[in-house]
């Protein structure tokens, strides 16, 4: 692991009234480095998403985002993030293009029209740029949501269920998305509940259980029977 | 964000078309209320049209966040990094042409219904007008954005809106009725001095508190 993560997080805890959501969580990811946090229903892994977006702030603990902390300097963090979670970050009464301009010109950027027609191209969207979003299936959607992120360029990308909701072809374009963007340097923390493409993206997994990581292991010698074992013997919701 | 939200609303046209037939039902309240007698009217008028402008005007700034619970749009303005009181600045912009397009509706309609002829006092009641939806649009921008995420913000927005009008609607009122009856703009000067400070102020605290209100 390169000496200085693009994310890092310790002794992390977030309660809710007098609910330990997260308890001591521990998690360092690297450039170029993607982690799948696995989990049952309420282990945390959103919450840890949503922390590390600077959206929750922590009971307790450290959370550094490309070198800056996430609950004194948001606005730095927000610089270096890209979120997509279960809402896309999109109007529905905009066109794809319109939104991406909308979006880049919000957070300061002054993208000409050719540079947001190479976004949508880049997500494959370029014959739907001037169509209304409220036409687009749950995948379109999600690959506009993406647009932003290739003219924002930023270094961690932050994903709750990417693949979840797409057919086969998005599921493609998106794992190839991802892997691209773990060879151009970028961090990638996706919470799932699944097993399929996110575990081909992942360098290292770990399953959250009861607010704390339960198991911490690299992704690369496991097969998926092996963390489906890893799963069953750590997690809550086991079969 | 102006852009945006003008652009959604031309699509959409949901708030435009509610608040247009809103104005209109008022508009036969009022004259089912009132009858033709002239002297009344004169009596009740300048306050008649401000509980018309402030009554379109809760329907419209109720709904300024509505588009951003949509995929959670709200979401992606807190992380849009920059400042945040930009959004503000937008979103009062947004409002404050929504609501005087209603009013100037609104105006037209009143003229058509009870006979008016307001031709004479346009500029200076334009001038009324304009400073006093500034002042409503201004707190209702914010208090919409308060109570964007709660489950009785329908309830909460107009009960949290109104009493911090007090100031504008006095001010509003008292000018309007001086206008119409045909006075100077100088004899409302101390009217028009109350509603440009308590503009002044409740922009400043918008600008001041939105980033922390858009937090949570």
């Amino acid at each position: 692991m390169a000496a200085d993560p693009l994310v890092s997080v310790s002794d992390l805890r977030k309660t809710f009234g007098t609910h330990r959501a997260l308890d001591g969580v521990a998690l360092d990811v690297a450039g170029g480095e993607a982690v799948a946090l696995l989990g049952a229903n309420g282990a945390g892994k959103t919450t840890l998403l949503k922390i590390l977006a600077t959206l929750l702030r922590p009971t307790r603990g450290r959370v550094m985002v490309a070198g800056h902390d996430a609950v004194r300097e948001p606005e730095a963090v927000r610089r270096h993030l890209g979120l997509v979670a279960h809402g896309a970050h999109v109007y529905e009464d905009l066109t794809a293009r319109e939104n991406l301009a909308f979006w880049t010109a919000l957070g300061g950027l002054r993208v000409p029209a050719a540079d947001l027609a190479a976004a949508l191209a880049a997500v494959e969207l370029e014959r739907h740029a001037g169509a209304r979003v409220r036409t687009f299936s749950a995948g379109m959607k999600r690959r506009l949501s993406l647009a932003r992120f290739v003219l924002a360029r930023p270094s961690v990308l932050l994903l709750d269920e990417p693949f979840a909701g797409l057919d086969q072809r998005a599921k493609k374009w998106l794992e190839e998305y991802l892997q691209a963007f773990k060879a151009g340097g970028g961090a990638i923390v996706m919470a799932t509940h699944s097993f399929g493409r996110e575990l081909a993206v992942a360098d290292r997994i770990a399953i959250l259980a009861g607010g704390a990581i339960a198991l911490e292991a690299p992704r690369g010698p496991l097969t998926t029977d092996d963390v489906q074992r890893l799963y069953a013997l750590h997690a809550e919701d086991a079969p | 964000m102006v852009w945006k939200d003008l652009l959604v609303e031309r699509r959409s046209k949901e708030t435009l078309n509610a608040l247009a037939f809103f104005s209109l039902l008022l508009l036969f309240v009022f004259q089912f209320a009132l009858g033709p007698d002239r002297e009344r009217l004169a009596g009740v008028l300048p306050g008649l049209l401000w509980l018309g402008f402030v009554l379109a005007g809760l329907l419209g700034l109720g709904r300024t966040f509505v588009a951003e619970r949509e995929n959670d749009c709200w979401e992606g303005l807190l992380l849009a990094p920059g400042d945040k009181s930009a959004i503000y600045v937008g979103k009062l912009a947004g409002n404050l042409l929504l609501m005087l397009a209603v009013e100037a509706m609104l105006l037209v309609l009143f003229a058509v219904f009870f006979n008016l002829d307001l031709a004479g006092v346009l500029p200076a009641l334009g001038l009324v007008v304009v400073l006093g939806t500034l002042g409503l649009a201004a707190v209702g921008t914010l208090f919409a954005a308060m109570t964007a995420n709660l489950r009785a913000r329908e309830l909460l927005f107009p009960v949290l809106l109104l009493p911090v009008q007090v100031p504008v609607l006095l001010a509003t009122v008292k000018a309007t009725e001086a206008v119409l009856a045909g006075e100077p703009l100088g004899a409302v000067a101390h009217w028009l001095q109350l509603l440009a400070a308590a503009d002044a102020v409740y922009v400043t605290a918008g600008l001041l508190t939105f980033d922390f209100v858009l937090e949570g």
